[in-house]
């Protein structure tokens, strides 16, 4: 059959780039990156399973440079996805859907992500250098 | 004459098919995961230190065994139901579609199940 070229309706060009939109694509992104961190969470518990040495390689590759910044990453992931998620789960309710509640609860669930993702760095530096 | 009802011909005609299952078992998995991840999370940042000896002896704990277990579980059936979501919206190929569908499934049940063994190994051990 062939494919006929149809009229389609204004899609994401026409609109004005907002928080909202914003945090919408954040939470999908997120969420994509953490069905990674599921395959990063599943090899890290196999090796656990594997024994001492398996645990340990695991380990080398967590610790690397790459490692941590992917580990950082889904840290940032999960708290973002886990905020913007409950702010979520108020709307479905039919809380929230205000203006300036909008953007209050997305500006927290951004800049609490950011924050939270820097204390937990910090927490497990701390634990790393006493 | 068909005897059947107005709404009997049209149900599951939609562009859709379906949605509200998917939607719902999404936002009561996305509940579920709210105390099991942040239980993971902190257990892991509480632990003295990340070596092999305590990361085994704290999860072959019977609860820790049995919520990481949950945690895997219900975390692999809500990333699937999110990625279901996603490959729907944006791969539109009808091959393609199926295939990283079909993909997807098998990939989570793999990693799922992977999962919940090592833990059974850890709780029980081999």
């Amino acid at each position: 059959m062939p494919v006929r070229v149809r009229p389609l309706s204004p899609h994401l060009q026409v609109y004005r780039w907002q928080i909202s939109n914003t945090l919408s694509i954040l939470h999908r992104l997120t969420g994509v990156a953490l069905a990674l961190g599921l395959v990063a969470l599943s090899y890290w518990l196999i090796s656990l399973a594997g024994g001492e040495e398996a645990y340990a390689a695991a380990m080398r590759v967590f610790a690397s440079k790459v490692g941590l910044f992917f580990l950082i990453g889904w840290t940032f992931s999960f708290l973002f996805h886990l905020l913007n998620g409950v702010r979520h789960l108020f709307w479905d309710a039919g809380y929230g859907f205000e203006r300036n509640q909008r953007h209050a609860s997305g500006w927290l669930a951004v800049l609490g992500a950011l924050g939270l993702t820097a204390c937990v760095c910090l927490v497990v530096w701390h634990g790393l250098h006493t | 004459m068909s005897l059947r009802s107005p709404l009997g011909r049209v149900l599951g005609l939609g562009s859709a098919k379906d949605g509200t299952g998917h939607w719902w078992a999404e936002r009561v998995t996305s509940i579920a995961l709210i105390p099991l991840t942040l239980w993971f999370f902190f257990s892991l940042l509480l632990l003295p230190g990340l070596d092999y000896g305590t990361v085994k002896t704290w999860l072959a704990v019977p609860i820790s065994s049995f919520l990481a277990m949950l945690l895997i579980a219900v975390a692999t059936y809500h990333s699937y139901l999110g990625t279901t979501a996603v490959i729907e919206d944006y791969v539109h190929a009808a091959g393609v579609k199926v295939l990283s569908l079909l993909l997807s499934r098998f990939l989570y049940v793999l990693f799922g199940g992977a999962s919940l063994f090592a833990i059974l190994r850890v709780a029980f051990g081999s």
